[in-house]
Parts: structure tokens; sequence; C-alpha cells
């Protein structure tokens, strides 16, 4: 278990003074995530709001090794990195020991990353990839990915006369994942930070490949008061909208079960991008919603062997 | 100087220049007429002869990611590819170029699709030629071996530190046996030296940041010096070929100039076609003709003041190009060289030829036809047509 008191004695990697909006959920996770390391990190991002808003040249608010290479290759680039490692170690030409990290939004890894990712998975390099997944193209302003949630208004799948918003269902990338059988993949959230800092540590010392997908809200996006990113991340794990569990060396295990489960209204109702949903005319897409919430929930029970 | 002479392809020789080399870190993805290479290379590693780590990518533009991620961490990097290996690497190319990671890369040319094709066209390298890479051309088995030995010390002199690629022909070399002259390991070894790190990212110490964001504000003055970077390399690939004779006894320049000074036409053209159209010139100048040839090795950077000098004295060229600039007035070479004489100041006739797209043969005949034609415009002093397509149905 993260000690909290110990951890706030360590020098952050990512300095404060970087341009992602206050409230923003993604700077959180990096944060509760780069924490778990003892060891130093070297830092790989995809194109994103992670990347353009840490690095503005002349500036960097990275006190690691950093490296942003382009939008769908942050796992190439970082298993490059480390196959040099490797290499210069077995040479005996380095001896440190280094933690390698790839960060990508939802839209680098969900969708124009996920081939680059797929493939230094499969090929076991020695790294942590997280997915800060915001639900859609927050950088460019709202579009949707396909991490996008159904019925969820974006910039590409607006409300319209006919098509109310988002028409498909989001992909389980996590269950993607944990289908290439690396030794370690999980689901977390930033309001449960114990659990996400456990996670990280875990995925940093395992050897070979590990994977976080952590739901990391923006209230540009999802249409919520800055300060409740928190409040927002809590919701998404009660109403079981993003259930917190982990696949250890195929073991799958649900880390966290609300004593109550909340219906998926009470996820809805505070972000803007669901207010067309909450209306009589839309309540069928609603129950839907619900349904293939609940139905997810009952494949997971299933799946860690409580069913 | 120990030589060992071998019948060998140019692919095998590539992949022996590769052993020699020993880099650090190999990524690389099959790609026909390429995939020998690393297959070839391949065997190399499993068989420990190697110190190299291979990552066998999922595409190519993963195999430029991680030769991007691998030359920044701080060790020796190559990769190779070919036509569309090469296409799907052009985002990453000139991320490396503007990162000045000396990564050397052969390419095996090959025609892009569509439609798609295998055989041997420079279509591939020609739309890569503004990516900021070093681009060297070889004639042959014993060229491509060469060129991506002096590659890697081109790439690494700290005054370049640009990444370097060498082109050979898909199938006429890539899959032609030659003989070659192969050099020792240990003066391979020596010749290029040991791996210089600058900033490596691996140095946790001295924390860097690579590929940050550079906007309005910086952009334009990192562009104006990668400009400057690869025009000052070009007294470096000069150097580095020098001491290349020393230890080979083989001449490189910046172009190959062939019976050209006392020429009164001329033949430019690169790669596998230039040996075809020497032993056009051997034929004609025994007959008398006084006909000549320049096969350019380094088209980037340019040469241009140099070229424009050497052919200032001929009375008509033909300029062979083996890709098209749809829609453009000629040929790469031919604007490239057009623009360079005009720099000069003496304009020879000209004529541009486009040729052998998609792996059509060019023969004796064809060349031989080329030098007749440019006799014609030095009589009539009249040119025909700018610009034509050789051997072609139309």
């Amino acid at each position: 278990m993260a000690n909290l008191k110990e951890l706030i004695k360590k020098q952050e990697v990512l300095s404060p003074g970087h341009r992602l909006c206050a409230g923003c959920g993604a700077s959180i996770a990096v944060r509760q995530i780069l924490a778990a390391s003892d060891d130093p990190v070297v830092v790989a991002s995809a194109t994103g709001c992670l990347e353009v808003a840490t690095t503005i040249y002349p500036f960097t608010s990275w006190r690691s090794p950093f490296i942003h290479n382009a939008f769908e290759n942050a796992a190439a680039t970082i298993s490059g990195v480390e196959t040099m490692y490797q290499s210069l170690k077995k040479q005996g030409k380095i001896d440190k020991e280094i933690k390698f990290i790839a960060f990508g939004g939802d839209g680098g890894t969900y969708d124009i990353g996920l081939q680059s990712l797929s493939g230094a998975l499969e090929r076991g390099h020695d790294f942590v990839y997280v997915c800060y997944d915001n639900e859609a193209y927050m950088n460019t302003g709202i579009q949707r990915s396909s991490a996008t949630p159904r019925g969820v208004w974006t910039t590409t799948t607006p409300v319209g006369e006919v098509i109310p918003g988002k028409t498909q269902y989001r992909k389980d990338l996590t269950g993607i994942i944990a289908a290439h059988n690396i030794p370690y993949a999980a689901q977390a959230s930033i309001w449960r930070w114990n659990d996400l800092i456990d996670k990280a540590h875990k995925a940093f010392y395992t050897k070979g490949p590990a994977f976080l997908n952590v739901l990391s809200p923006c209230h540009r996006g999802w249409r919520f008061p800055l300060e409740d990113t928190i409040k927002i991340s809590k919701l998404a794990v009660q109403t079981n909208f993003w259930p917190l569990y982990e696949v250890e060396n195929g073991k799958w295990k649900i880390n966290y079960k609300p004593r109550e489960r909340l219906p998926i209204t009470e996820w809805m109702k505070p972000q803007g991008r669901y207010k067309h949903l909450l209306t009589p005319e839309n309540e069928s897409i609603v129950k839907e919603i619900q349904q293939d919430i609940d139905d997810n929930w009952e494949r997971l029970l299933a799946l860690s062997g409580e069913k | 100087m120990s030589v060992k002479t071998v019948a060998i392809t140019g692919n095998e020789a590539a992949s022996y220049a590769f052993k020699q080399i020993n880099p650090d870190v190999v990524a690389a993805y099959p790609i026909t007429p390429q995939t020998e290479l690393v297959q070839n290379f391949s065997e190399f590693v499993a068989d420990g002869v190697v110190n190299t780590d291979l990552i066998t990518v999922e595409s190519e533009h993963s195999a430029m990611s991680a030769c991007v991620g691998a030359a920044a961490a701080g060790g020796r990097v190559m990769t190779a590819t070919s036509a569309n290996g090469l296409a799907l690497m052009f985002e990453i190319l000139f991320i490396a170029a503007s990162s000045k990671l000396p990564i050397v890369m052969p390419v095996v040319n090959r025609a892009l699709s569509g439609p798609i094709n295998i055989h041997c066209d420079h279509s591939d390298t020609m739309a890569a030629r503004d990516a900021g890479w070093i681009q060297i051309y070889s004639e042959n088995a014993q060229e491509a071996y060469d060129n991506i030995i002096q590659a890697v010390r081109i790439a690494e002199d700290m005054k370049v530190r640009l990444p370097v690629m060498v082109m050979f022909d898909g199938f006429i070399i890539s899959h032609g046996i030659e003989r070659v002259d192969l050099l020792d390991d240990v003066v391979v070894r020596n010749f290029i030296g040991e791996y210089q790190p600058n900033y490596p990212l691996l140095d946790v110490e001295k924390p860097l940041t690579f590929g940050p964001l550079d906007l309005h504000d910086y952009y334009f003055e990192h562009k104006r010096q990668q400009a400057e970077d690869i025009k000052n390399s070009k007294p470096i690939i000069l150097e580095v070929a020098k001491e290349f004779k020393e230890i080979s006894n083989r001449e490189y320049g910046l172009f190959e100039s062939y019976h050209l000074e006392d020429a009164e036409t001329a033949i430019v053209v690169l790669s596998s076609a230039a040996g075809t159209a020497k032993a056009v010139v051997d034929e004609l100048r025994d007959k008398g003709k006084k006909v000549g040839l320049l096969k350019p090795r380094v088209f980037r950077p340019f040469p241009y003041m140099e070229i424009a000098q050497a052919l200032s004295h001929l009375k008509a060229i033909a300029i062979l190009d083996r890709s098209v600039s749809f829609g453009g007035f000629g040929g790469p070479l031919f604007t490239e060289f057009r623009s360079a004489m005009v720099e000069f100041g003496k304009i020879p006739e000209n004529i541009n030829i486009i040729f052998g797209l998609g792996g059509r043969d060019i023969n004796e005949q064809d060349i031989r036809g080329v030098y007749e034609q440019l006799d014609e415009i030095v009589k009539s002093g009249k040119v025909k047509e700018r610009v034509q397509y050789l051997g072609v149905r139309e």
C-alpha cells in the first residue's frame, strides 16, 4: 500500500508550471504513477495534451529524460530506447537500473497507436505503457475516438436532429491488451490513488510489458466544473462505468466493488456531454447503456472467478 | 591491405557490411527486395557473431520509430527498407533528421505503389529527398558495401550527426551476383571507430527532453540550422571518402565522371543504369565519338556547383531520371541539374529522359539512341522534345 507521507518527500518527475488545464485528470495520473518508481525513469509520450503542454520549447516540465516522437508510435519509440538500454547493458557500457514508461491518450492508444503498442507488447520489451483515457481527442478539440462512450456528445458526434451523439459503444482496450497475455494489465482511477500507485509499482517492477488504463476526466470535453475531477472519477467507479481490475499473469481480479452500484444516470448527470440523453425521448438509449454496463460487470465477475 | 574477393548479391554485400559495422540496435521489417538483407543479418544475430539487438517490428513505421528511440538513447542504429516501406516511414524520416540522429539505412530502390510493383525505380527515395537525410546512390554491390561503411562515419561525424540513406537498385543489384572485395573485419572496425554518444537520452543524471513542441518563435531557426548542417556534410563526405581510399584503394567523390573531361555530349544517370551506360561510352569511344558520363553519387546534399562545373564544357547532355515528378517540369534529377547549371552560368543544351519505371529494362541500344539524339541536337542546335519517356509503349 502506498504511503502518502513517504511519497510526498520524493521529488516529482513532472514539475509544476506545465500548461495542462487546472483540474486536468491526466497530470494527476502521471504524477501518481511516476511516484511509484524507486528508480530513475525514461519517459516517452505520444503527441497529445500531455506532450504539448509539458514541452513547449525552450521549456520542459520533465525532470527525467523525455522523448516525444510522433502521435502513433510512443510504444515503438520506447521499445527502441529500451532495446538500446539492454544492448548497452549487455555490452557493459551502462550499469544503472532504469525504468521505461510511455504515455498516450486514448486517441494515441485505442486508435492510431494500437498497432505500435500491440507490436511492442508482443515483442516483450520491459516497459510500462499508460493510456490516460479522457475518452476523446481533447488536444484537437473534443473529437470522438474509439474510447468515447456511447451516447456522448463530441464535436464529431454532435447532437443533431437525427443522430443523438455517438452511436457506438467504446472499444474494450484493457481486454484487448490482456489478450496479448502480457504479465500485467490493469484499469485504474485517480480517485483510488493508492490502488493506482500500487498498480503502477507492480507495473514498473514486473519484468516485461505492463499496461495501465487510467480514466482521466477532462472538464473541457466532458463539461463539468474543473474542481470536480476527482468527484467524477469516483462516480465512474461507483457506477461500474470504469471498474477497477487487474490481470496478472492471466489471472483476473476485481480490485474494488461498489457497496451499492449507482445507476449510470448518476455518472451522466454532472456532465454536459450527456445532457441530451437525460430527456424522455432518449430514455431507451440510457437503458441500453445501463444494460451494457451491467453485462460488462457480470462478465468481469465471471472472468475473475466470482460467478 | 587484406581483402577477400567473393561472388555475392548486393543484399549479401550489404548484410556483410552490417555484420562488420556491428550496430548496437537494428529495427527492421521485411519488404521485397530488401528482405534478404535483413534475413542474412538475422543469421549473424542468431549465431552471436554480432552484439546487435534486433527488433523485429510489426511495420516500417515502427522500424523507424524504434530507430529514433534507440538512436536517441545513445548508440549505433541501422535499418533497411524499400519502396512502400520507406513511404510508411515517411513521417518519421523527418523526425529522425531534425533530431540529428545518425541512423544509417540502405534503401533497396523499388517502384512505389500503385499499381503495386516490386521492381526497381527511384520513385521511393526521390519522394524522400527533402526529408533531411543524406542520400548516397550506389551503382553496384561493391559500391553498396563501400557506401554503407562510409555512411556510418559520415552520419556519426560530430560536425554532421545526420541520418544517411544508401541506395542500390532493387533486383538488378540486390539479387544479382557480382564480384565484391570485402575488407577485413578489423579494418572496418578501426575505420568506423567506437560510437560517440551525443546527448544520450539514457543519461539520467543529465535529463534532456527530445522532440519538444517548437512553435513559430523557434521552429524556423531550427530548420535554418538543419539546412546548414546538411550543407556542411559535403566536406566530411569527401574526407571520409579519402580515408576510405586508404583502406580499400577505391575512390569515391560527390559524383563519378567517366570520359567526361574531353567529351562533347554526356549522359547523367544514377545507379545501375550508369554501368550499362559506361559500356556504351566505351563502345562509342572506340569509334572515336567524344561521349562521356556523369554518375551522381551524393544527391543530398546536392553538389550543384561541382556538378554544373563538370558539365559546363559539354555541347549537349541528357539527364536520365528513373522516377517521375508528377506535374513537374521534368524528373527530380533534371530540375536540380538545370537549376545548378543556371547558377553556374553555362548551360549546355539538355534533355530529360524518364526511363525504367517499375523495373522496365534499359539496354545498350536504348542508351546508344540517347547519344545519337544528343549528336543531332548538337548538329541542328534544336531540341525537339525537352522531356521524353524512353522504352514505354505510347
